[in-house]
């Protein structure tokens, strides 16, 4: 029998099935695919739906830089991380935020137009935020595998065309 | 002198699905559903374990049996999913491919002139392993109006209570169909009844999805009559490693054994390590590899539901087996090929049963099986 877990995971898989095609690889019928999937967007489970971009595939011109930024922060009895965090979150450039384990504190990525642009904004706003005491930034030079998708995987299907 | 073939060679036609695999291979662009093996490469790790022992240069023959520490695991696994207890040392036997093993069965517990029953439509291979051995073959053919499961009515039918042994696969390949415990159990009273061996291909056991696998060896009085066939192409979608294994009572794998240590040695010793490794760590990889082939199954049936095609709901493997809207099943496929660009296989391939249906591979990714699923459907207007 098919879980509504599973139409999260054909979702993070492919948001583009239709739900007809969801009715089709499940138990369920198409009427109650839209309905749970209806639910997890009202209960904030589902946030949104995106496309996975190699955008080293993509025209030179229209070239994204991103980086990985690591924040140290010093907290004291008024601020918290959420506090932190709520400031950062609100800028267009950050794509991702997360509070992590280990030497640093935040762990952020920022996408921008060049290295320049990308630079500018930390520079400009993040390091200035008072709890920030330490920026260290990562420009990404290749990107092999995003949200579970390996860009090549070198996995050909080499099997004969019919077989026993 | 010449070189002819020889008589036992000779008497045993080229495969069925041969002329078609020709057909198929000179064209370009088509989607093929017509794939008995898995679409997913092997698991990383097991292919890395692979690697790594080749780089630690374990490169040598392992003992005949196979290494101790894969038959071990081997053992443990099989006692965890299929409820079967074998032993190790005497009663397990790593073989190249579940398919060395049939044959090993067919040449060491069985004598020229014996009979085997084949419960068909079968994998390609039992018919022409039998003749090789000069056993002479008795067809029992599965009806389709019993979704092709092996019944007492059939194998009485057929004649197969004369037989020595009886060979068949469930999950089946090519109908996709399984055996619940209560349908094995009928099964297994015939072959005790009639003083039967059985050889039970199981290498599609991990790959059901309505009802779990029920082993015949694990049923009242079959142990001791059953030979059972496993091995890492299928679940664990490791075809090209060619690694299988069979689990019978010693004196069984001690008469295999006999011939595998002198035409074998032993399985290939790379392939031994990446199994270890699967059995170690790639189970999670099985179960996700079996939920997608689900989901396919679902899929492909709703599809042929929607199309009008008449067919049983296949819980096992990764086959369809619907039944062939024309008379002639190899003409519809040819048709279907040459026009819609999508390769089927027609059940007659596979021996007696299994004419006036078509074999539906759906190991194949989701986006290809939706398109050729589409052009099934435009064929068929």
């Amino acid at each position: 029998m098919s879980s509504r877990r599973e139409i999260l995971d054909l979702l993070r898989e492919n948001a583009r099935h239709t739900t007809e095609d969801i009715a089709r690889l499940t138990d369920y019928s198409e009427s109650e695919v839209a309905e749970i999937i209806d639910e997890f967007e009202e209960a904030g489970i589902i946030r949104g739906y995106q496309a996975v971009v190699d955008w080293n595939a993509v025209e030179s011109d229209e070239e994204r830089v991103r980086a990985t930024v690591e924040l140290n922060v010093t907290l004291d009895r008024e601020t918290s991380y959420d506090d932190i965090s709520d400031r950062i979150a609100k800028f267009p450039e950050v794509t991702s935020l997360r509070l992590v384990s280990g030497d640093y504190d935040f762990d952020l990525e920022v996408e921008g137009d060049s290295m320049r642009e990308v630079s500018h904004f930390i520079s400009d706003k993040i390091a200035p935020i008072p709890e920030i005491t330490q920026t260290v930034t990562h420009y990404i030079m290749e990107s092999y595998k995003e949200q579970g998708m390996e860009f090549d995987d070198h996995d050909d299907d080499d099997r004969l065309s019919v077989s026993p | 002198m010449t070189f002819e073939p020889a008589d036992r060679v000779d008497s045993v036609p080229p495969s069925g699905i041969r002329r078609f695999f020709e057909l198929a291979e000179e064209m370009d662009d088509i989607i093929s559903l017509g794939v008995g093996e898995p679409d997913f490469s092997a698991p990383w790790a097991a292919r890395e374990a692979a690697i790594a022992s080749l780089e630690r240069g374990q490169t040598s023959y392992t003992a005949n049996r196979g290494k101790r520490e894969l038959r071990e695991r081997i053992a443990d696994y099989e006692a965890a999913t299929h409820n079967l207890q074998y032993d190790p040392d005497e009663e397990i036997l790593v073989t190249a491919g579940a398919s060395e093993g049939l044959d090993l069965a067919f040449r060491a517990l069985l004598n020229p002139g014996d009979s085997i029953a084949i419960a068909q439509p079968c994998y390609v291979s039992y018919v022409p392993g039998a003749t090789f051995a000069g056993i002479d073959v008795i067809d029992v053919p599965t009806r389709a109006e019993d979704e092709f499961k092996l019944t007492r009515e059939v194998l009485e039918s057929s004649g197969a209570a004369d037989a020595d042994a009886l060979v068949y696969c469930y999950p089946n390949n090519p109908t996709g169909a399984t055996m619940t415990a209560e349908e094995m159990a009928s099964v297994a009273a015939f072959c005790r009844e009639n003083d039967l061996l059985v050889f039970a291909d199981e290498i599609y056991a991990d790959l059901t999805y309505e009802h779990e696998h029920t082993s015949i060896a694990t049923l009242p009085g079959m142990r001791e009559r059953t030979v059972v066939f496993n091995g890492f192409s299928k679940a664990f979608a490791m075809t090209g490693f060619r690694l299988g294994y069979a689990m019978a009572p010693p004196e069984a794998i001690q008469a295999m054994n006999r011939i595998h240590q002198y035409s074998m040695l032993s399985a290939p010793t790379t392939a031994q390590h990446a199994a270890m490794e699967a059995l170690d760590n790639c189970r999670d990889e099985v179960t996700e590899m079996a939920a997608q082939y689900d989901r396919r199954r679902k899929y492909v049936l709703t599809r042929f539901e929607e199309m009008g095609l008449d067919c049983f709901p296949a819980a096992g493997a990764f086959y369809a087996f619907p039944e062939c809207p024309w008379d002639d099943a190899s003409e519809f496929a040819e048709s279907l090929l040459q026009e819609e660009r999508v390769a089927v296989v027609p059940g007659t391939a596979f021996g007696e049963g299994g004419s006036g249906h078509l074999r539906v591979s759906y190991a194949t990714g989701l986006d290809d099986l939706k398109e050729a699923m589409a052009r099934i459907e435009s064929f068929l207007d």
